[in-house]
């Protein structure tokens, strides 16, 4: 297996600078979960330049609609979701001090623009480990939009969470470097 | 004639929808093996480990594999001698997608409105249900949980017969590339060439159901199958889009015939969470 150095969230930018795209690493501490619904509201609040629920300062994201939790457990199978549809959001949320991301897919021109301007960093979480990444989470607190249902806001308390630096602050993107090592062969 | 019952569809349907989404296929894990026995790329050999181990332990839990417990679609091939007796047809095919999703613990992920209010049904349905006539009295219900992470990939030419197979192959190649890590490879991609446009899609949809090591019957398709399947992991693009040697386990080409204008070819892809479940009644 591949040695994944431990990191804690809220993520300071000189942490998140020192991370290489490449770098496996186990994320402790908060996340907050969004995805498209959430974002839609989070880009009309910052449009009409009102207040965000929460404050994402040095804070990580992670994009997931999780699965219910069933009697006992504290959440059901919680991989990532697709990053793409979330791009037009992100570049203002970045802007509000946003330091992490964590999902799956490849980011926009702009979006790794500003996240190369802002120090912050796109982290991958496996599709499909979906119940590995559940038993990471060992507390969930929904934040606001209980009405979205999955697609809420969530806190997650999470121990050694497993992803992978995929593009880093300095806009190296391992979706462009690692592909070209393998194809053809 | 011979009677189901809605009641008997609709349990069956339930219990499709439950073990699509808890079990992969034999095939799929072996294949998955497989790609692990092979992968030259450290990262890609981990995170197909990873896949592996979510399986097993979903499967010993009884959980779902993925959170995207996915869009419920139904393949029926109804034989012309059943009469179906209780109730309405479709209802009984949601009713049992709804208690699935309930039982399992299953994620609610289906809007009414797709443009404007987008609201959660807050039941998995309506499926999308396929249904055709065939001789005899027998049902055979196929299900899938469409993910929509490799559904939103999915791609339709209207090639040009003169395009031919080159152009046929050009375009399953250039679909995979363009989808990159998005649809969580390794992916089963399938691939409807003929009918209309719509029916490619469908076809194409129908093909990443079959079981994997089956190739098309006529010699030609089946070499059409292994030259796309080469040129797609000669992309490199690996598990999860991170770099490797796998990022298809098959190709699986379904046809049927066109117009003499026209070779539509559709593709879809299904990641390699593939959660498909048959049964007959």
């Amino acid at each position: 297996m591949i040695e994944a150095i431990r990191i804690q969230t809220p993520l300071r930018a000189g942490a998140a600078e020192a991370l290489k795209a490449g770098q496996a690493v186990s994320i402790s501490g908060i996340l907050y979960t969004a995805r498209d619904a959430a974002h839609k509201r989070l880009a009309q609040l910052i449009e009409a330049g009102r207040e965000l629920p929460i404050d994402l300062r040095d804070q990580v994201l992670y994009y997931v609609g999780p699965a219910p939790a069933r009697p006992g457990q504290v959440i059901g199978p919680a991989g990532p979701t697709t990053s793409t549809r979330l791009d037009p959001y992100t570049p203002a949320l970045l802007e509000r001090g946003l330091r992490g991301m964590i999902g799956k897919g490849q980011r926009s021109r702009e979006v790794i623009d500003s996240m190369i301007r802002h120090r912050a960093v796109y982290f991958a979480a496996v599709g499909g480990a979906a119940v590995l990444i559940a038993k990471r989470i060992k507390r969930v607190e929904v934040i606001c939009y209980p009405d979205l249902g999955t697609e809420a806001i969530h806190r997650f308390t999470v121990e050694e969470f497993p992803a992978i630096v995929v593009i880093d602050a300095w806009g190296n993107n391992l979706y462009e470097s690692e592909p070209p090592k393998y194809a053809g062969l | 004639m011979r009677e189901v019952t809605v009641e008997a569809i609709a349990r069956k349907v339930k219990e499709l929808f439950l073990a699509a989404n808890t079990r992969i296929g034999a095939d799929i894990l072996e294949a998955l093996e497989g790609a692990l026995g092979r992968e030259k790329s450290p990262l890609g050999r981990s995170v197909l480990s990873m896949i592996l181990e979510n399986n097993r332990l979903a499967a010993q839990e009884g959980m779902a594999v993925c959170q995207d417990t996915g869009l419920a679609v139904v393949f029926v091939k109804l034989g012309q001698e059943v009469l179906i007796r209780g109730g309405g047809y479709q209802d009984a095919i949601n009713r049992g997608v709804e208690e699935a999703y309930r039982e399992g613990y299953l994620r609610l992920s289906v809007v009414d409105d797709p443009l404007f209010e987008r609201r959660n049904t807050l039941t998995n349905t309506p499926a999308v249900v396929y249904t055709d006539l065939v001789p005899g009295d027998r049902i055979l219900i196929r299900v899938t949980a469409r993910g929509f992470g490799s559904e939103n990939m999915s791609a339709l030419g209207m090639l040009k017969p003169a395009d031919g197979p080159q152009g046929v192959i050009d375009f399953i190649v250039t679909a995979v590339k363009n989808a990159g890590p998005n649809p969580c490879p390794p992916t089963v991609v399938g691939v409807g060439i003929g009918g209309t446009a719509d029916r490619a899609m469908v076809m194409a949809k129908e093909a990443t159901l079959r079981r994997l090591g089956r190739p098309h019957p006529d010699e030609r398709y089946a070499r059409l199958e292994a030259e796309a399947l080469k040129r797609i992991n000669a992309l490199g693009i690996g598990p999860a889009g991170l770099g490797g040697s796998t990022t298809a386990l098959a190709v699986h080409i379904e046809t049927m015939p066109t117009h003499i204008a026209g070779l539509p070819v559709a593709v879809n892809l299904c990641c390699h969470a593939a959660r498909h479940a048959e049964g007959s009644l």
